[in-house]
C-alpha cells in the first residue's frame, strides 16, 4: 500500500502541473511563446542563472514557464522513484555517478559552459547523496510503477517539445505541447487517485443497475472535453487574437461570412494594438466549431451529471462530483463568453486554461472511478455465480469417507 | 583594321538609332472618409522600461493622414515585372527600434535587399520575422541586446506585409513588402510617392495599404516623360 507522504507528494506534482498549464497559459494569452528565442538556455545564459533584472515583457512569462517547467520535471522525477521504492536507489546511484562526472567534462571540455556543467554535476551529486538515504519505502505495485515511468517520459518529451517549438519555429509543436501537457495532468492525478488510502482500501461502489451506460457517459463527455481543449489549443497558436470578436453572435450574425472579401474586412476593421496575425476563414470556422462544442459538451456533462444521480442517488460522491464538473463547465462558458467581451483579456483568458485543464482531469477521475467500480462489480458477480455452482459441484461429487479423510 | 572599322560603324549606327529612356511616375495617395479613431497603446506606458521612453501615450500608426487626407505608408509597386532586382547591389534599408516601437512601421525593400535591424532602446528587443506560410522566405527570431549589434536580414521571395515583430514587447511590429524589382515606393507623410526609372511600357500600378486595402489603376511611361498617378483609398 502506497504511503501517505507519497499520495501527498503525488497531489502535489498534480497541482504543479497545474500551475504549469496555467504559466503556460499566461505564455500564449501574452503572446510570449518566442520572447525568448533561444533553448535550453535564455539569452546565452544557463537559464538558473539569467538575472531577474532581465525578466521583462514577455520573456518573464516564457522564462518563468520553464522553470516551473523545469520543477515539474523534478518533481515528477522524484514521484517516479517514490514509486519504484528501494529498487530505484541503484538507479540513482548510477545516475548520480554518470551526471557527475557529465558535468565535470562539460565544465573542463568547455569553459564557456562552465555554469551549465556545474547545474549538471550539482544534480548528479544531490542524486548521488540522496540514493544513500532515499527512498525507504517498498515498490508500488507494477503497473503503477509504469504510470511513473510514463510520467517522466512524458514530461522529458513535453520539456523537448516545448524547446523545439522554440527553436524550430513550428506552431503545430506548440499544439502538440498544450494537448499533451492536459494528458500529462490527466496521468498525475490518476497517480494521486491510485496512491490514495481511499482507492486502495474502500474503493468506489456503484449498483449494478448503473451498469457500463454510466462509465460511457462520463468517459464520452470527457473525451469532447479533451477535443475541445485541443481545439483551444489550435486557436491559441495561430497567435490571431479573436477570430470572432463578438458573443454570443458572430460578426452580428449566428453564423459569419467566411467569404475571402468579409475575411478582408474583418481584417482591415481591427485596430490590432498587439502584433497577432491576420484572421483568416479557417480561424473562424475553428472558433464557431469551439462554440458549438461548448454546446455539445455542457449537454453531455449536464445529462452525465443527471444520469448520476438517478442511478446513484444524490448523496454519492460520484454524484456530487459530477454536480462539481458540471459547476466547472458553466463556469468555463461563462469565462469563455467573458475572454470575447474583454478582448481577450490575458487573465481571463488563462482562466479559461485553467477551468478546462480542471474539467479534463476532473472527467477523467469521475470516469476512472467508474470504471473501477464498473469492474468490481462484474467481479463480484462472478464470484457471486461462481458460488453456487461450486457448492452444486461440490453438492454432486462423492464425498469422501471420514476414514479415507483419515487415511 | 577591319574590325575597328566595322565595330567604329556600329557605334555610329547605335548612336544615330533613338533609345527608349526610363520615365518617373509619380503621385499622391488621398485617403476617403474620416480615418478610425487610433487606440493608444497603453501596454508601451504599463511596461516599466519602455514607459520610461515615452512623456505621452503612443498611439497605433494604422493611418497616417495628412491635414488634407494625404496617406502615408502606402506602398504603390508596378504589377508584372520580376526578375528585375538589383536587391543584392542595393544600399541596406534601416528598420530601427526605438522607444520600443518599429520605426518605420511600414517599408518595401527588393529582393535579397539587406534589412539593417538596430536597437535604439536601452532595453532588450528579439527581433522576429513571420514569413506567411508557402512565401518561400524563411522565418528567424533573433535576440538583440540592449543597444546590441546590428541585425542583418534579407529575403529571397517576393511578399506583400511580411511582418517583423518583438515577442518581449508584443505591441511592436513593423511590415515589410518584398518585390522582385526596384519600381515600388512608400508614400510618405504628405501622401506623396515617386517611382524613378520606369522602362517605357504598360503596366498596372498598384497602392496598397495595411487597412484601406488595394487599388489598381493602368499607366503607360512613355519615352522620358513623367506619369502622374494619384489614388484614392477608402477608410474601412
Amino acid at each position: 500500500m502506497a504511503s501517505k507522504g507519497l499520495h501527498r507528494f503525488a497531489v502535489l506534482t498534480a497541482l504543479a502541473t497545474l500551475g504549469l498549464i496555467g504559466v503556460g497559459g499566461l505564455v500564449t494569452s501574452h503572446g510570449a511563446g518566442m520572447a525568448v528565442p533561444d533553448w535550453p538556455n535564455t539569452y546565452g545564459y544557463n537559464m538558473f542563472c539569467f538575472p531577474i533584472s532581465q525578466w521583462v515583457g514577455g520573456i518573464f512569462y516564457e522564462h518563468t514557464h520553464r522553470l516551473v517547467a523545469s520543477a515539474v520535471g523534478l518533481l515528477t522525477v522524484v514521484l517516479t522513484l517514490w514509486l519504484h521504492g528501494t529498487s530505484a536507489r541503484p538507479f540513482m546511484r548510477w545516475g548520480g555517478w554518470l551526471l557527475l562526472l557529465l558535468g565535470v567534462a562539460i565544465a573542463i571540455a568547455l569553459p564557456p559552459r562552465r555554469v551549465d556543467g556545474l547545474v549538471v554535476g550539482l544534480t548528479g551529486l544531490a542524486s548521488l547523496s540522496a540514493s544513500w538515504v532515499w527512498p525507504r519505502c517498498q515498490p508500488s505495485p507494477k503497473w503503477l510503477r509504469w504510470c511513473g515511468l510514463v510520467a517522466l517520459l512524458a514530461v522529458i518529451l513535453q520539456g523537448v517539445l516545448g524547446g523545439l517549438r522554440v527553436v524550430l519555429l513550428q506552431d503545430a509543436l506548440g499544439i502538440v505541447h498544450a494537448t499533451l501537457a492536459q494528458l500529462f495532468l490527466v496521468l498525475l492525478c490518476a497517480i494521486a487517485l491510485f496512491t490514495s488510502r481511499w482507492w486502495q482500501t474502500a474503493p468506489v461502489r456503484v449498483p449494478p443497475a448503473a451498469g457500463h451506460q454510466l462509465p460511457t457517459l462520463f468517459l464520452f463527455a470527457t473525451l469532447l472535453i479533451l477535443a475541445q481543449l485541443t481545439l483551444g489549443a489550435v486557436m491559441r497558436h495561430q497567435h490571431a487574437g479573436l477570430a470572432i470578436p463578438d458573443f454570443p453572435l458572430a460578426y452580428g450574425k449566428l453564423w459569419p461570412d467566411m467569404d475571402s472579401e468579409s475575411v478582408a474586412r474583418y481584417n482591415a476593421q481591427r485596430l490590432e494594438i498587439l502584433a497577432v496575425n491576420p484572421i483568416t476563414a479557417f480561424q473562424i470556422a475553428l472558433q464557431m466549431i469551439h462554440r458549438l462544442l461548448a454546446v455539445l459538451i455542457l449537454g453531455a456533462v449536464a445529462f452525465a451529471a443527471w444520469s448520476a444521480r438517478r442511478a446513484l442517488g444524490a448523496g454519492h460522491c460520484l454524484s456530487r462530483l459530477g454536480l462539481v464538473w458540471l459547476g466547472l463547465i458553466l463556469a468555463q462558458v461563462l469565462l469563455g463568453a467573458i475572454t470575447i467581451w474583454s478582448d481577450k483579456a490575458a487573465d481571463i483568458a488563462t482562466a479559461h486554461v485553467l477551468v478546462g485543464a480542471l474539467s479534463l482531469a476532473l472527467g477523467a477521475l469521475i470516469s476512472m472511478s467508474l470504471v473501477a467500480a464498473s469492474r468490481q462489480n462484474g467481479a463480484d458477480y462472478r464470484i457471486a455465480n461462481q458460488r453456487p455452482a461450486a457448492e452444486s459441484r461440490l453438492r454432486s461429487e462423492p464425498q469422501p469417507s471420514a476414514s479415507a479423510g483419515a487415511a | 583594321m577591319l574590325k575597328l572599322f566595322a565595330l567604329i560603324t556600329v557605334a555610329s549606327l547605335a548612336g544615330a538609332l533613338p533609345v527608349a529612356s526610363a520615365g518617373d511616375i509619380t503621385g499622391t495617395i488621398t485617403l476617403k472618409g474620416p480615418p478610425p479613431k487610433e487606440k493608444e497603446i497603453t501596454p508601451l506606458m504599463e511596461d516599466p522600461n519602455c514607459g520610461k521612453l515615452h512623456t505621452k501615450i503612443p498611439t497605433t500608426r494604422f493611418y497616417v493622414v495628412g491635414p488634407k487626407a494625404e496617406l502615408a505608408d502606402v506602398v504603390v509597386s508596378i504589377e508584372g515585372i520580376s526578375g528585375k532586382s538589383t536587391g543584392a547591389s542595393a544600399p541596406p534599408v534601416i528598420l530601427d527600434q526605438k522607444g520600443c516601437e518599429y520605426i518605420p512601421s511600414i517599408l518595401a525593400v527588393q529582393t535579397d535587399q539587406k534589412i539593417i535591424v538596430k536597437n535604439s532602446d536601452p532595453i532588450l528587443h528579439n527581433v522576429h520575422n513571420v514569413p506567411a506560410a508557402g512565401s518561400g522566405n524563411k522565418e528567424r527570431n533573433e535576440a538583440q541586446l540592449p543597444n546590441g549589434a546590428d541585425l542583418t536580414f534579407s529575403f529571397p521571395k517576393p511578399e506583400s506585409f511580411l511582418k517583423f515583430k518583438c515577442d518581449v514587447h508584443l505591441w511592436m511590429f513593423a511590415w515589410v513588402s518584398i518585390f522582385d524589382h526596384p519600381y515600388f515606393a512608400v508614400s510618405d507623410k504628405d501622401g506623396s510617392f515617386k517611382i524613378a526609372n520606369v522602362p517605357p511600357g504598360k503596366y498596372k500600378l498598384q497602392a496598397a495599404h495595411r487597412k484601406a486595402g488595394t487599388v489598381t489603376r493602368e499607366i503607360e511611361v512613355k519615352d522620358g516623360e513623367p506619369v502622374k498617378a494619384d489614388f484614392t483609398l477608402e477608410a474601412k
